[in-house]
């Protein structure tokens, strides 16, 4: 029977981290993640989690600990924020390169300076092009159900690649909601055991990561490359079957939402995607013909889904970052995946930035601002005004 | 302990990409033999990532894993706890890192191990400079010794003690030790092998183009730092240190250093000490603190 569990987004997390059993976790606190680990560390005293928790000294020997472990063919698991994530960066290559399924939550927040502990998916998005996987949350039930999705995916033998959770600072990590929280039978009967690609073994002596010519390095880029699109498939099929099992769907790449007759479409992520669900009936009640089509994985990047979605609607984009010296992550990405097949218009918004509130009423207002044919092609909402 | 004791067993093998006359090499070969076949090694950025030869050829027939260069320590922790979890207890984890990776870069890192009692030997080679990259200083180069990027005069500082920054981490145990004493390194890594927690053993390794000398002349640079006193021998266990071999003699005054001169005029890094002219200024410079240290670990360690 399914237990509920009222707790915040970094709570959650942690009961999924624990749930899935890994052996070790290596961690370093950083607001607002701290009561993640904190959560973790808890667990570990009462005994429910059982494997290794390493107290390193910085994100940097977080992550090269989680590949350090994980090369041993180990399950993974460590969380994250920010600047934590910056100083990862290096190692967050080196996992995805040597197709080590680390399992990461990074609560997105603000990059300093000045320092600012609130809401912002800039610190991700920089990290888009490490190789990870990212998944973007939108409820407390979305984080501990994708976590447990990402164990299955990431170790999957087609995939072998680091999961990235992201959910925003403070709007889920410290707010409570009522989770279903299925048995440890249940995820055990879903989560199959890992069986690493390779592993640092005394009966098979093998080196590592040594000297790699052109050649041999490019397969390595072009495998990565295909075991994303192997995720695109599997994250459907996983998505699926935890639906079959749990009853529970959050969507796959995409969440759509009243898409199916849309004039327009927005496309959104993370906390603003769920304020936008609200949005959206509201403009429905308004007799506007727009839909919302909220985006989970930035990486693999759902380029086939949009193209389909744009085929009878114009798209409105609301991003949470900014790509300084371009223009939003999230809009560039769509327009490339439109790029000589589609007609469709993009319009797309800056907002949140630094932690600002995104109501529904905002969002409201920017699509209203695009149906009315006053939007230009790139708004910085809030800013200027709209 | 005679060297015919030494196991015959090879897990350095042949077809590596080191330079002739390699101390790291010499190393390798020794801790391999002490450890045996039970080992996992994580290696940082440093020539020993060259030394294992080109992907998918290895030298090496000890499972080993290379990290970015500041990571080692950091990475051997996760094996640890990874193997420890699956109760594979007997296996000996070794992060292997040179000067750079761990007097500068890696530091942070090798602190945080060695402070979470992690269960492991970290072996820092010292050949005193940055080899992979061409020759520049770390902080383990001497003073008055050049790199390529040196113009004039060499490194204007002096080198860190790293083996006294070890110690105030109160480990169990940690070592000194110079690929020119080839016994002594075995039985200090075979030591620390058999002891729980965390070791440190830091090999000085007179490297031929670092250094600037001929390369048949590598074991004989060892020597002469040893008995120069410009390196030391020694063993830190329960917070006590044992200087050994021609090192203990030294430090009870039972025989004489070498002049540092006789140790440094081999050396091509120095050269600028000696041509045009003799600079008699700064090589009294250096035998001076040489002397200042020996005082000191006289009056700590007698
Ligand atoms: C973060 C980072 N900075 C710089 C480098 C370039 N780098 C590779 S090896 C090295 C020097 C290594 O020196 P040391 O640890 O003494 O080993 P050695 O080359 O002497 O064997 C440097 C600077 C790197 N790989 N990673
Ligand atoms: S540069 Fe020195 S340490 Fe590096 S491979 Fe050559 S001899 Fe060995
Ligand atoms: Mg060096």
């Amino acid at each position: 029977m399914n237990n509920v569990m009222i707790d915040t987004g970094n709570y959650i997390a942690a009961k999924a981290a624990v749930m899935t059993q890994p052996d070790v976790v290596a961690a370093y606190p950083i607001t607002p993640q701290t009561t993640l680990v904190e959560g973790i560390a808890k667990y570990h005293e009462t005994g429910e989690f059982k494997g290794e928790y390493i107290c390193v000294e910085s994100e940097h020997s977080a992550m090269a600990a989680c590949i350090g472990a994980s090369a041993t063919g180990v399950r993974t698991f460590t969380g994250t924020s920010s600047h934590g994530l910056l100083l990862m960066h290096e190692m967050l290559h080196w996992a995805a390169l040597a197709r080590l399924p680390v399992i990461m939550c990074n609560i997105n927040r603000v990059v300093g300076p000045g320092w600012n502990i609130w809401a912002d998916e800039n610190d991700s998005i920089s990290q888009r092009d490490t190789g990870w996987i990212q998944f973007y949350c939108s409820s407390n039930q979305e984080i501990f159900d994708t976590i447990i999705q990402s164990f299955k995916l990431g170790e999957h033998e087609k995939v072998s690649l680091p999961v990235m959770i992201n959910y925003n600072a403070f709007i889920l990590s410290h707010t409570s909601m009522p989770v279903h929280i299925p048995t440890q039978k249940e995820i055990n009967d879903f989560l199959p055991k890992r069986k690493p690609l390779w592993n640092l073994d005394i009966n098979n002596p093998i080196t590592f990561g040594n000297i790699i010519l052109p050649p041999e390095y490019e397969k390595v880029r072009k495998e990565m490359q295909e075991s994303q699109e192997n995720a695109k498939k599997l994250i459907k099929e996983i998505s699926k079957e935890w639906k079959n099992k749990f009853g529970r769907y959050h969507g796959d790449l995409l969440e759509l939402y009243e898409c199916e007759d849309a004039e327009y479409i927005l496309l959104s992520m993370g906390a603003i995607g769920a304020e936008s669900k609200v949005a959206i009936n509201n403009l429905r009640k308004k007799g506007l013909k727009i839909g919302l089509a909220r985006v989970r994985t930035f990486r693999p990047f759902p380029k086939e889904e949009i193209l389909k979605i744009s085929k009878n609607s114009d798209l409105i984009v609301i991003d949470r970052n900014i790509s300084i010296g371009m223009e939003g992550a999230l809009f560039s990405e769509i327009k490339a995946s439109l790029y000589g097949k589609s007609d469709s218009k993009v319009y797309g918004f800056i907002s949140g930035l630094g932690g600002k509130d995104v109501t529904f009423q905002d969002i409201e207002k920017m699509c209203e601002k695009v149906i009315n044919g006053k939007a230009n092609d790139l708004e910085w909402y809030g800013l200027e005004g709209v | 302990m005679a060297i015919k004791e030494i196991p015959t067993e090879e897990y350095y093998l042949p077809g590596s990409a080191a330079c002739p006359g390699c101390p790291a090499t010499m190393a390798l070969r020794i801790v391999f033999k002490a450890i045996g076949k039970k080992m996992i090694m994580i290696v940082p950025a440093c020539c020993t990532a060259v030394i294992e030869s080109l992907h998918p050829n290895t030298s090496f027939n000890i499972p080993t894993m290379n990290i970015a260069f500041e990571a080692a320590a950091a990475g051997a922790s996760g094996v640890e706890a990874a193997l420890r979890k699956q109760g594979k207890d007997d296996i000996t984890v070794v992060a292997w890192a040179g000067d750079g990776g761990t007097y500068d870069i890696g530091i942070q890192a090798l602190s945080g191990a060695l402070e979470r009692n992690t269960n492991f030997i970290y072996i820092c080679y010292n050949n005193q400079i940055y080899s992979n990259t061409g020759i520049q200083r770390s902080g383990a180069t001497p003073k008055y010794a050049a790199w390529t990027t040196t113009t004039v005069g060499g490194k204007t500082e002096y080198r860190k003690e790293m083996g006294e920054i070890i110690q105030a981490h109160h480990i169990p145990y940690a070592a000194q030790a110079c690929i020119s004493y080839p016994e002594d390194l075995y039985k200090k890594i075979k030591k620390a092998k058999e002891i729980k927690g965390p070791k440190y053993i830091e090999i000085m390794a007179p490297c031929p183009p670092g250094w600037r000398f001929g390369m048949e002349k590598t074991v004989e640079m060892g020597t002469l730092s040893v008995e120069t006193g410009a390196w030391a021998l020694y063993e830190y266990e329960n917070d006590e240190i044992k200087f050994n071999g021609i090192s203990k003699l030294l430090l009870e005054e039972k025989i004489n250093p070498k002049p540092i001169e006789d140790w440094i005029k081999f050396q091509g890094r120095f050269r600028h000490l000696f041509i045009p002219k003799k600079d008699v200024k700064k090589l009294k410079e250096i035998q001076d603190h040489t002397n200042l240290i020996w005082k000191r670990y006289r009056k700590c360690y007698l």
